[in-house]
């Protein structure tokens, strides 16, 4: 105890850091700081730590070599000792910093903390913010396997509708004309050196601000932040009512990272490592590339945005947004903090939650894509057999022959594309059904190239038959006048 | 008095510390250039290299029947040693008659994803984004902007070539 004494004074003496970092630990903050509501920050930068440990450990085993990535992977799951444990800490610390991040950045916006005097350190968060998903994205690439392989396509051909320099963007982003060893030495960079290096700057900086301007208050409805007596006031705050940070507050901080901790080595032990997929060896086309969940919404986004709008809305809303979000506390950086008094930012909140979760859902599933084997996998519902004549039973033939049911269901299996079959003929005409088949329209291809009439008339008559009891086909009413 | 003038028309007299800071301060900003130049320089460069295409074998015009479309794969023309399987490059040939070809990207013309054939329907679907194309390339169906890309190709003796080694794109289809 003695000798530890003597060497902590022998420290002291020469770098002296004892004493700011006690006035820092223990600085006055509001005590309604003190609470369960602010413990999402310092739990984001504990799971940043560990993931710089466990991204350490990774790369003294992985390969940044388009040749040997996926294969030193799939070492580091199956023959390592640990090293699947490694990775799957890695991958869902991964999840757990962008959940974190985004609950963190969604509590101060609703706190108010992002007005005066606190804007450059809300600027700074929207800096990591990006600096995360740009981890998230780059360690997507790490994996180097088929999703990471056309992910890279896709991101190139949005590069590419960039208008005059889109060819020079292409061959920038990938290091070369074409996704190659390059490529991921450059997003190895990216991903082990730049973003690293500037997410631990901007850490630094985001928390020197907050130690300089305090801790948000707990907002009150009708306490309005003004910029000449803001300060004054968040000093008399403190002073007459303020805890040390540490203990105080920082307790609650610990017991959240704890359990955060805690939840994610469950995780990585329970669920394992994520991936990788199959090799990224681009001549198996077998494959159906999808990103990582927190850009599914993306991935919907780019699936339903009309077409014609497409290039326009890529490449201006994300530095649109982006400005934005920069920009806000400059366009709403006093007023009224409380959420309860502030229904707009209430509103965007849920708003932009219910747009992501939307798309988030649809891409789990993605009913805009065909699906590839539905017509070799997907037999035919025995009811739609029944008591049919063999002409019908040839077009049954054809509706999987032919592939419909790779964007069609019937029986509720199938693609999503198009709409259901069960019912057809309760919407179209013989007459309507023939010209759809044959022209398409909408979104359906023409088929007119590759039926036979006689095919036509069959699968046609097929079609006919699709209705459920009790409802009738649809009919011609200038027929009926007719007669 | 002369002596007045001669001191208002000159400049003020430059001390030994204010010179060697101009001076490091000058220093450093050609060292800082002479520096950074060639970082950016090297940086930037594949941008700067642009027509990186090449002539490559797809294989023999017998292994590509009549009328049918098949997937065939070229070499990166450009491979690095530590490309591995990514230099295999997969696209779609079609046969159309004889010496008639039409060589496809695999690469769907909204967003890079690869297409494949269904010979049954006479169409390559995309499986991202639900991308649709008849079997002469043109767009059916989905958001795909345009048909396929289309590579060059050329007959030598009784090998298919096609002009590859890049990634097709909006602004660059092939």
């Amino acid at each position: 105890m003695r000798l530890l004494t003597l060497i902590r004074d022998w420290l002291e003496q020469r770098a002296g850091l004892g004493k700011p970092i006690r006035e820092a630990a223990t600085h006055a903050v509001p005590s309604t700081s003190a609470s369960w509501w602010y413990v999402f920050g310092s739990a984001t930068l504990v799971v940043f730590v560990l993931q710089v440990v466990s991204g350490i450990c990774l790369a003294t085993v992985y390969a940044p070599s388009a040749n040997d990535a996926w294969t030193s992977l799939e070492r580091l799951n199956h023959e390592i000792p640990l090293g699947w444990f490694l990775r799957a800490l890695h991958g869902w610390g991964s999840n757990f910093m962008v959940a974190l991040v985004v609950v963190h950045m969604v509590q101060v916006f609703l706190f108010g903390a992002h007005k005066y005097p606190r804007e450059l350190t809300w600027m700074v968060g929207v800096v990591l913010l990006l600096m995360t998903l740009g981890m998230a994205f780059t360690g997507q690439i790490m994996r180097f396997d088929q999703d990471a392989y056309w992910g890279l396509g896709i991101g190139a051909s949005i590069a590419g509708r960039t208008p005059l320099v889109g060819r020079p963007l292409v061959h920038l982003l990938l290091g070369g004309p074409i996704i190659a060893g390059a490529t991921l030495s450059r997003f190895f960079t990216l991903h082990v050196f730049v973003i690293p290096a500037v997410l631990m700057a901007l850490v630094g900086l985001h928390l020197l601000l907050v130690l300089r301007l305090g801790i948000n208050e707990w907002p009150m409805p009708g306490r309005v932040v003004s910029r000449e007596t803001y300060r004054r006031e968040y000093e008399d705050l403190v002073h007459a009512d303020g805890v040390p940070f540490f203990p105080d507050a920082a307790k609650k901080d610990m017991v959240f990272a704890g359990l955060v901790i805690l939840a994610l080595v469950s995780c990585a032990a329970i669920f394992g490592p994520i991936g990788p997929g199959g090799r990224p060896d681009p001549t198996i086309i077998d494959t159906q590339p999808s990103p990582d969940f927190f850009f599914l919404w993306i991935y919907s986004a780019l699936a339903l945005l009309p077409a014609y709008l497409e290039t326009v809305l890529l490449l201006t809303v994300p530095p649109a947004a982006i400005l934005f979000l920069l920009a806000l506390p400059l366009l709403a950086g006093t007023g009224e903090k409380s959420w309860r008094r502030r229904p707009v930012a209430v509103l965007s909140v849920v708003m932009i939650f219910l747009t992501i979760g939307s798309l988030t859902y649809l891409g789990t599933f993605a009913p805009w894509s065909p699906v590839m084997d539905a017509w070799s996998a997907l037999p035919t519902p025995d009811v739609y057999l029944k008591d049919r004549s063999p002409l019908e039973l040839q077009g049954a033939v054809l509706v999987q022959a032919k592939q419909c049911r790779n964007c069609h269901s019937l029986g509720g299996e199938g693609g999503r594309r198009g709409p259901a079959l069960d019912d057809v003929a309760t919407r179209l005409t013989r007459d309507q059904l023939i010209r759809q088949v044959l022209q398409g329209g909408g979104e359906m291809p023409a088929y007119g190239k590759n039926l036979s009439p006689a095919e036509v008339t069959a699968l046609v008559s097929f079609l006919e038959t699709l209705h459920p009891p009790g409802l009738e086909p649809a009919r011609d009413a200038s027929e009926s006048a007719k007669r | 008095m002369a002596e007045t003038t001669h001191s208002t028309t000159l400049l003020p007299p430059v001390s030994r510390r204010g010179f060697l800071f101009t001076l490091g301060l000058a220093l450093n900003a050609a060292a800082a250039a002479l520096f950074a130049v060639p970082v950016v320089g090297f940086l930037f460069s594949p941008a700067r290299r642009l027509a990186e295409q090449a002539w490559v074998p797809l294989g023999p015009i017998a292994s590509f029947p009549e009328g049918q479309t098949r997937l065939a794969a070229y070499r990166n023309p450009f491979v690095q040693p530590w490309d591995g399987e990514t230099a295999n490059v997969p696209c779609w040939v079609r046969r159309i008659a004889g010496a008639k070809f039409q060589v496809f990207a695999i690469n769907c013309a909204h967003l890079g994803c690869p297409v494949r054939w269904f010979p049954e329907s006479g169409l390559f679907m995309c499986p991202c984004h639900g991308g649709v194309y008849y079997a002469d390339g043109s767009r059916a169906s989905g958001p795909p902007p345009r048909g396929l890309f289309e590579y060059r190709y050329r007959i030598e003796g009784d090998q298919l070539w096609v002009r590859g080694g890049e990634l097709p794109t909006l602004s660059e289809p092939v």
